[in-house]
């Protein structure tokens, strides 16, 4: 085969005018839902019921209803904490890398993406406010002038993690706002229900399509973008200091940054690729989401399982090499102790599996791709798993070992927390574009002059 | 002008190109109040407008460095000035410590602000009442048309003009904006559907924020884990056969720092065996002195002497002065003071033990000072 690469291939395939564009992608909005989007959605409030209910337990009778106890003071919820944040780092990384590495197949994925970033990081937020035990003075994590006159201590990582992730949800919020403005306009223009124009009107700020807003809007979008990148990076390596900083044996280590950012884009892209397998299935996006782009994300999977598969090498190597016989025993026993079973887990599905992705008809056929997916984010669940609860039982004195066993209010949470997640993107896909259509529009074949003038 | 009311004139046009190229004739004509409306940005079309470059950049700048100075100095002061705490040994201005703080403010604060200055002070926005809204040119370009809007406030505008340069560039549709009829009108903020929309929301934002702060706070489970499961004092338990939530100690308890009392009805024993540990200083006398003035001398009278102005109303308590008790080791007495002895009752509940021996001492220079020895007054 011969590939002529003076031609940049197009994102969206196929011939389609404009209006066909908006039409496909504002079709979920103006039908009504169908049989399957309501089993869907009373699937996943049941669950979110169902975690709802165990943290009422929780709120109730205290954080004893979990499975945590001495030596294992973080378990579930941090667990939890750290796998949702991950989730999200695909979203920024689409919408802002990818767009300053000027990759167009983003424009097809990167607002569902960014919505998903959006209730990832809801989701996670959820799991630090539940573990302080008594969530109703949450407020105290903030530095407000109080009656106590006590300040927070800007000096410690996980007063670091609420500034991480409060302005991590703000940016990415705001993010995805101004990329739905152009969208909620053309929605305003071509609904004829009364109600949702008021609502579009409201939401669309009065956007016109100006040339001389769009002028400023992109260079914003550029801005945003730019912050956004070492925002990005710089959330989970906040959360990685969380231990790092600490001195607890497997935790104490400097590669955790970068390895947690690899960690989470790896899981964030699965989670990107399982939900979008559904929604160009469901929705008939396949043209807009197309299987190339899919292909493109399970290279990235490929690239980040590696890079992860990469730092579990390296924290035995450099147990060895540290010697310090404590750290070689944490080691050894992740490996072959009593959590055995999570490490093998977390190593089979994060290393050995995304492999086969270097084969190109499984990194193209949708229900290989998926199950490795859904693989990939077991795995980096355990990952968590293991780094917390292994260190954690078995740190500097054999005298305060401990065994932890998740309750099943803490597994109750867990699967709340899916539920809580699933709700927001089943209400999501069917209350706004989930795909951005003024970017889609701008990419299809026609959709910029073909002489640029003094642009070229 | 004959039409005072027309906003603009506009021209629709199909391809980016068809626009692109309109956008050049428009501006080579020396036209400066157009804009031109597409549902994407045109690549291009900015440098065809003769746009300068955006300056939002220099906003995120501004805002950015405002945000890292402002993180940096809120922290030192509420770390080394207002409040400072020694924190793993760290110095109170922790700069390395500081810097992801910084970091995210700094982003925080550069986004939300150019974005929020974009939207507002560029865009003006929110503007819901611009005469393009609501048109079908507006309905045209957010689908898929480019257009081109010439305002009538433009120098050169003439309507006849403008649609013949429209027609010639190959338009495909021209039309006419006007303002809203009632665009002079009283503003829509005084209509009382919108005046009652607007109370509607206060009362509802200050009801739940009022239900929230005084109500839900101290509702279950979020009164302070005012509800557990434990059992409080004097309340009922079903864990123990009696039934009681408190528990008597197990026989022979002995309780912290007490020295069980082994003589109960021996005083003449107590008197033989037991002996004071303490020696008459300055600080056990004063002590002596205190509780023998608050407990013994309602009845013994100040000076031990039996002559309390109580007397006559309980058979009269003896001197203290008499051989017999002169005579007593202090271990009998310290035997009265705790058991008592006829009608006096036992103090052992006012008097801690060193109390007592510190009365013991005190009675002892009482009695000294009635029968003094010879020495005493060298």
């Amino acid at each position: 085969m011969s590939f002529d690469y003076s031609q940049e291939l197009p994102v969206i395939e196929g011939k389609n005018t404009f209006a066909e564009i908006t039409d496909v992608i504002s079709k979920p909005l103006e039908t009504r839902p169908n049989k399957k989007y309501y089993i869907a959605l009373a699937i996943s409030v049941s669950l979110l019921l169902f975690g709802a209910t165990c943290l009422m337990l929780t709120f109730i009778y205290g954080t004893g209803m979990w499975g945590n106890n001495n030596p294992v003071g973080w378990a579930f919820d941090i667990v939890n904490f750290v796998f949702w944040v991950g989730i999200g780092h695909a979203g920024t990384l689409i919408s802002a890398i990818l767009f300053l590495f000027r990759q167009k197949w983003r424009t097809g994925i990167a607002r569902f993406a960014e919505g998903m970033t959006i209730f990832a990081v809801m989701t996670a937020g959820l799991f630090p406010l539940i573990h302080v035990g008594r969530p109703w003075l949450d407020g105290w994590l903030f530095p407000y002038p109080n009656q106590n006159a006590l300040w927070v201590n800007f000096t410690s990582p996980l007063l670091w993690d609420v500034f991480a992730v409060s302005t991590y949800f703000t940016v990415s919020f705001i993010f995805w706002y101004v990329g739905l403005i152009p969208d909620f306009a053309t929605l305003r223009d071509k609904t004829v229900n009364k109600v949702k124009k008021v609502i579009y009107s409201i939401v669309s700020l009065g956007w016109r399509h100006s040339n001389r807003h769009w002028h400023h809007y992109e260079m914003v979008y550029l801005v945003l973008a730019g912050f956004a990148t070492p925002l990005v990076l710089s959330v989970h390596t906040i959360v990685s200091f969380d231990f790092a900083v600490s001195i607890l044996p497997g935790w104490h280590t400097t590669i955790f940054p970068p390895y947690f950012v690899a960690g989470a884009v790896f899981s964030g892209f699965a989670m990107v690729q399982n939900v979008l397998i559904f929604v160009r299935k469901i929705f008939n996006y396949e043209h807009i989401i197309t299987l190339d782009t899919l292909e493109k994300m399970n290279k990235i999977i490929i690239v980040t399982g590696s890079m992860v598969g990469y730092a579990y090498a390296m924290e035995f190597f450099i147990a060895w090499y540290s010697g310090s016989p404590i750290e070689v025993f944490t080691f050894v026993n992740r490996a072959f102790g009593d959590y055995a079973w999570a490490y093998w887990t977390m190593v089979s599905c994060n290393v050995l599996f995304p492999q086969l992705f270097w084969i190109k008809k499984i990194r193209r056929s949708i229900p290989l791709m998926f199950t490795i997916g859904v693989l990939v984010n077991v795995g980096m669940w355990f990952e968590r798993f293991v780094i917390i609860v292994t260190s954690l039982s078995r740190d500097y004195l054999p005298s305060s070992w401990g065994f932890y066993t998740p309750t099943v209010i803490d597994t109750g949470i867990l699967i709340g927390s899916f539920g809580f997640f699933f709700t927001w993107i089943l209400i999501f896909i069917k209350t706004m574009p989930v795909v951005s259509i003024a970017e889609v529009k701008s990419v299809i074949t026609g959709g910029q002059p073909t002489h640029h003038g003094d642009a070229q | 002008m004959d039409n005072r009311n027309l906003y603009s004139v506009t021209g629709l046009f199909d391809t980016p190109d068809e626009i692109v190229q309109a956008v050049e004739v428009v501006q080579k004509e020396g036209y400066t109040k157009y804009d031109v409306n597409t549902p994407y940005p045109v690549h291009g079309l900015d440098i065809k407008m003769k746009l300068p470059p955006s300056k939002l950049g220099y906003f995120a700048l501004v805002l950015g460095l405002t945000g890292a100075i402002g993180a940096l100095f809120f922290m030192w002061w509420t770390m080394s000035k207002d409040y400072p705490v020694v924190i793993g040994g760290k110095p109170f201005f922790a700069f390395p410590a500081f810097i992801p703080v910084t970091f995210e403010v700094t982003v925080l604060l550069a986004s939300v602000g150019t974005v929020l200055t974009m939207l507002f002070l560029y865009f003006r926005f929110p503007n819901l009442s611009h005469p393009l809204h609501d048109t079908d040119y507006m309905k045209s370009v957010s689908l898929d048309k480019f257009g081109i809007s010439i305002e009538a406030e433009d120098s050169l505008f003439d309507v006849v003009r403008v649609k013949n340069l429209f027609e010639k560039l190959g338009a495909k549709k021209i039309s006419e904006i006007n303002f809203d009829e009632e665009f002079d009108k009283k503003p829509k903020i005084f209509e009382p559907k919108f005046i009652v929309f607007l109370i509607f929301t206060a009362i509802v934002i200050s009801g739940a924020s009022y239900f929230t702060l005084n109500k839900l706070l101290y509702m279950d489970p979020f009164n302070w884990m005012m509800e557990q499961s434990r059992v409080m004092p004097q309340s009922h338990s079903k864990i123990f056969k009696d039934g009681f939530g408190m528990r008597n100690p197990v026989p022979g308890t002995v309780a912290r720092g007490s020295m069980p009392y082994l003589f109960a009805g021996q005083p003449d024993t107590a008197g033989e065996k037991l002996v004071n540990p303490y020696f008459p200083d300055e600080r056990t006398l004063s002590l002596g002195k205190k509780k023998f003035n608050t407990y013994c001398s309602p009845c013994h009278g100040s000076f031990a002497k039996g002559d309390a102005r109580l007397n006559g109303q309980f058979p009269n308590p003896p001197s203290l002065h008499s051989d017999k008790v002169r005579n007593w080791h202090d271990g009998r007495i310290f035997a009265v003071i705790t058991e008592g002895q006829n009608i006096m009752p036992s103090y052992s509940q006012q008097l801690t033990p060193d109390e007592r021996w510190a009365v013991v001492l005190y009675v002892r220079a009482l009695q000294r000072a009635v029968n003094a020895k010879e020495d005493d007054l060298k």
